[in-house]
């Protein structure tokens, strides 16, 4: 999973003891997926199991740092080059609330509707406050004379912040029609009447359906 | 808190009379304040544009009071209308709305022109106002020689030339593709932190965002809002 492959990728830069590690993942996804100690120590014990890394021995202070074996860097390519799986991804609360909600009695569907927009739009509000502050901060690195290399390495941080904050906000949106488009199908029903079609159609009310499809 | 720039109390609009009749708005109160960019959001038919319409003195209420910069829009003449229109309130449409045989400089000079400015001093404040959003040096350029995003942002300018401080914006990056209606938003949202206040209708959720608060429509009455508190703890990037 990403933690794993993400210690290993940051590896494929350069030898790193597991503070660093935390503290440059950390870095570059603008701490939202926070990491302890603890976590990216126990990856890399099973990453060196594994043979995708190595320690290199410690340094002054007792830390030893670690690098990517061949496999691990053959790992790392093919991680790049390999889509994310998606079957694996967790399952949504929001859709599993919404799914129940309409097929259990006595629960208000618009409220819970509108509940989760104001919320959705609450969080995305925030990161658009985050993604504006992570624009104008971009802006001040590129408008920098001078020292080339920091000003690149702090610029290409901040851009990877803002990717990842782009990401959540697009999140947000998709959530935010999704629910949109929840309460429109909503009315319609609603307007069909009741009976329409209370419960999903492998419980029996296909013949419903069929008409309803027939007819539009 | 800051100073109330626009406030809707109990605002109603119906429109036609008897069996006719429809209720685009009911009951909706609200408030911009200065430095302050509230979003309306709704589905179509909502009564978002009656709002806007209303809220800029195009549109009068059945019942209730629409009041800017302290003023009850109701209890001016046609003449003091117009005047309150032309000197507090600005709008940002769609389709940006330039005059076509106007320069950028011209066009935003012309709500002061209309005011009566010398057109020398509407000039100079013209030019400020397009530095202010970004184009400058677009001035002397016409509005078919700029892009969509440039077009918006003279548009901007223009809504709040002079002393204006209230902009309407009706769905302004409507237009525009994702990162020119991003562009768009930050200088509306700019010039928001700058001590405009701002009203946005839109029905996109990522542009609502640059908002500080989201109002949502439903059949002409006000269903939510998500209020004004930024969470804190998201405030604090990591350095």
């Amino acid at each position: 999973m990403s933690v794993r492959q993400g210690l290993m990728a940051l590896l494929a830069t350069g030898p790193m003891y597991g503070a660093q590690l935390r503290a440059e993942f950390e870095a570059r996804t603008g701490g939202t997926w926070p990491l302890n100690v603890g976590q990216v120590y126990t990856t890399l014990g099973r990453l060196e199991r594994d043979g995708f890394v190595e320690g290199i021995g410690a340094d002054d202070e007792g830390r030893i740092s670690y690098r990517l074996t061949d496999t691990g860097r053959r790992e790392v390519t093919a991680w790049w080059t390999s889509p994310v799986d998606r079957e694996t991804t967790p399952r949504d609360e929001l859709v599993i609330k919404l799914a129940l909600a309409v097929t259990v009695d006595g629960v208000d569907v618009p409220t819970v509707v509108q509940t989760q927009r104001t919320a959705t739009m609450r969080h995305l509000r925030d990161l658009t406050r985050l993604k504006q502050q992570a624009m104008a901060a971009s802006d001040t690195h590129a408008g920098q004379a001078g020292d080339d290399v920091k000003r690149d390495d702090q610029g290409r941080i901040d851009l990877a912040w803002l990717l990842v904050l782009e990401n959540l906000i697009f999140a947000g949106e998709a959530e935010v029609r999704w629910l949109d488009h929840v309460e429109s199908t909503l009315v319609r029903e609603a307007v069909r009447g009741p009976g329409a079609r209370r419960t999903p159609p492998a419980y029996g009310h296909d013949t419903d359906r069929t008409t309803e499809g027939a007819r539009s | 808190m800051s100073e109330t720039i626009l406030r809707l109390e109990d605002v109603t609009r119906i429109h036609g009379t008897d069996e006719a009749q429809v209720t685009a708005l009911a009951g909706v109160s609200l408030e911009v304040a200065a430095g302050e960019l509230v979003a309306v959001m709704g589905p179509s038919g909502s009564g978002k544009s009656t709002l806007l319409n209303l809220a800029g003195g195009l549109d009068a209420p059945t019942t209730g009071n629409v009041v800017i910069e302290g003023q009850v829009l109701g209890q001016l003449g046609k003449d003091g209308l117009a005047r309150l229109r032309r000197r507090r309130v600005g709008f940002v449409f769609q389709d940006f709305n330039l005059i076509p045989s106007l320069t950028a400089a011209e066009n935003v000079a012309l709500p002061l022109e209309l005011d009566g400015q010398r057109v020398g001093k509407a000039r100079r404040r013209a030019v400020d106002a397009l530095n202010v959003v970004g184009v400058g040096e677009l001035a002397d350029r016409y509005p078919d020689k700029m892009s969509g995003g440039q077009q918006q942002r003279v548009a901007i300018a223009r809504a709040l030339v002079g002393d204006r401080r209230l902009v309407l914006a009706d769905e302004p990056t409507g237009a525009l593709d994702s990162h020119t209606g991003e562009g768009v938003l930050r200088v509306l949202r700019e010039r928001c932190d700058a001590g405009a206040a701002g009203l946005l209708v839109t029905h996109e959720a990522r542009h609502a965002a640059w908002a500080d608060r989201v109002v949502f429509l439903r059949d002409g009455v006000v269903v939510d809002s998500t209020g004004g508190d930024v969470a804190e703890s998201l405030l604090e990037p990591t350095a």
